[in-house]
């Protein structure tokens, strides 16, 4: 047997695979399936203090091994998710967390503050990075002083495991990561999507209707990579990471790299078994390297 | 009902013309349900450029042989990989997806469809005849290298054509068929290009007979996970592939 159980500071996750906000929606759209209790955790979709619409159609487009994606959190508010959508989730066997998202400072602070007082929910991940939302989102996470600021405020009403989701959008993550770190962030995940834009050369017109969006798939799974090493190597906190994991493969190698556990985003839209089909070849890859303990690959990668 | 995840086997392939063809997919397993308008979500395997799965209407079902039809018109590279399958490739699908057009009984039922977006009315007529419908099935094209394979539609009910040119039926889009002014009907039923559904929708309201369009809209998922297919109704933002792919046009703001 191999021994796949790792912990983000005090939160148990009983294998390091988890699936990824806004591409997972509450769990429930999955489990036709899978069988959700096979997953270290689930990030469902994005939360904020107020109903949101989103943004117009069109919202995606296909880009070589990716998309382009410019949703803009859409979702009915946190307290349609306490009062509706949290009694259907609650008893799912794996750590069931919250992305939070905001425009303003209180924002975050109120929609937490109400997520703290659910017993089923054993965490949140605190979204200063989306790049679809006008108003805010990742202006946040693009600059120390304000994503101290949201994470310093929503520390003191959250009082579970707070996790804080970086943007890829900026020159040098490694401050930022650090920069939350300081403010009492239990760990941090990246990478967000990245920043993009799609033109359809026919048209000339742009193919969503922000304009840019963000860009996911196995096309950034290099950049994220690279930043989760580089993030890994800054902190002392424990490390998600994310962006463009297809496969067991590919979750070792942000685990190599630093990773106590990983987000799967976009391939589920593909293969919506893939996440207990990476729980599976991590095992297989274990056997096959004779490792015991998942932890021991944590940060493994092999500079020599 | 619930959503399953299951490879296929390509068992028939046909070309209707340079544009048009239609597969006929196998399961391995017995088919659950499946409601007209339906949709399945195939994973396109021989071309590793195009990224994610295809939605692709449902034409037509047996269940007997396990087999599902598909129609398709080569439009970008997905379509165009589809149309390259060889009998005995395996297709990934995720299926069944999306509403259904409702079904009424011993009612005078109109479905029309323009170019591929007759995919779902095959099916649609077949359900609607076994529920003791009248059915006139009015199919716009723009000429009679278009109109292929109209015979299938035959056993449920009358088929008219619209050709723009000319060169069959009656001449101009399916909405200004003759039919529309000699004969009355309780339902309307279409899918095709928005601009043609947007004008079934004001003939159906002109007659005050309810009309349910089926929608086509850029995927990701295609079970509510991503919300990139929205469609703007009056009750906001909703995702065409649950809550859809059928609406009603009284939820629109058409």
């Amino acid at each position: 047997m191999v021994n796949l159980e790792v912990k983000l500071k005090d939160l148990v996750l009983k294998n390091p695979v988890m699936t990824a906000s806004g591409t997972f929606g509450f769990g429930e759209e999955f489990a036709d399936f899978i069988d959700l209790s096979d997953l270290g955790g689930i990030i469902v979709k994005g939360t904020t203090r107020h109903h949101r619409e989103g943004n117009p159609y069109p919202r995606m487009a296909e880009t070589p091994s990716g998309m382009l994606n410019a949703v803009g959190l859409q979702n009915k508010g946190v307290e349609n998710f306490c009062q509706d959508i949290y009694p259907r989730i609650k008893d799912y066997q794996t750590n069931v967390m919250v992305n939070v998202s905001g425009s303003m400072v209180q924002d975050y602070v109120e929609t937490a503050a109400m997520i703290n007082d659910l017993e089923h929910i054993p965490g949140i991940e605190l979204n200063i990075s989306c790049p679809n939302v006008k108003e805010g989102g990742m202006a946040f996470g693009t600059s120390c002083a304000s994503a101290e600021e949201v994470v310093r405020e929503v520390r003191k009403v959250y009082k579970k495991h707070l996790m804080v989701k970086l943007s890829p959008n900026v020159t040098d993550i490694t401050a930022i990561a650090k920069a939350v770190e300081g403010q009492g962030a239990d760990s941090v995940s990246l990478i967000n999507t990245l920043l993009g834009m799609a033109i359809d050369a026919e048209t000339r017109r742009p193919l969503l209707s922000t304009v840019t969006g963000g860009l996911s798939g196995p096309c950034v799974k290099p950049v994220a990579l690279r930043m989760v090493w580089q993030v890994a190597q800054a902190v002392n906190i424990p490390v998600v990471g994310l962006g463009g994991i297809m496969n067991a493969k590919d979750a070792i190698e942000f685990i190599l790299a630093g990773a106590t556990a990983i987000q799967i985003g976009t391939a589920n839209f593909i293969d919506p078994q893939v996440s207990v089909k990476v729980v599976e070849g991590i095992k297989n890859y274990m056997i096959r390297h004779q490792v015991s303990d998942i932890n021991d690959l944590i940060g493994a990668i092999n500079l020599k | 009902m619930k959503k399953l995840i299951q490879d296929f086997e390509l068992v028939k392939h046909e070309e209707l013309n340079c544009e048009h063809f239609i597969l006929d997919i196998k399961a391995y397993e017995a088919l659950p349900e499946i409601l007209p308008g339906q949709f399945v979500n195939v994973r396109v395997d021989n071309n590793s450029s195009v990224f994610l799965r295809r939605p692709l209407s449902i034409h037509n079902v047996d269940y007997e042989r396990n087999v599902i039809q598909l129609f398709v018109k080569r439009i970008g590279e997905g379509t165009k990989s589809l149309g390259e399958l060889k009998i005995g490739d395996k297709l990934s699908v995720v299926y069944p997806l999306g509403n259904s057009y409702s079904i009424p009984k011993n009612s005078k039922t109109l479905l029309i469809g323009g170019g591929c977006g007759v995919a779902p009315l095959l099916y649609l007529a077949k359900h609607l005849h076994e529920a003791g419908n009248e059915v006139t099935i009015i199919l716009g094209v723009r000429s009679s290298y278009d109109a292929v394979g109209l015979e299938v539609y035959k056993p449920y009910g009358r088929i008219l054509v619209t050709t723009e040119d000319g060169s069959q039926g009656e001449k101009g889009y399916p909405t200004h068929h003759s039919v529309l002014k000699n004969e009355s009907f309780d339902y309307s039923f279409t899918c095709g290009p928005e601009p043609m559904m947007k004008a079934v929708a004001a003939y159906s309201e002109s007659k005050g007979i309810p009309c349910e369009v089926s929608l086509e809209n850029t995927m990701a998922c295609g079970f509510g996970a991503c919300l990139c297919c929205v469609t703007d109704t009056k009750k906001g933002n909703k995702c065409v592939c649950t809550e859809g792919p059928v609406f009603n046009i009284k939820d629109l703001k058409w």
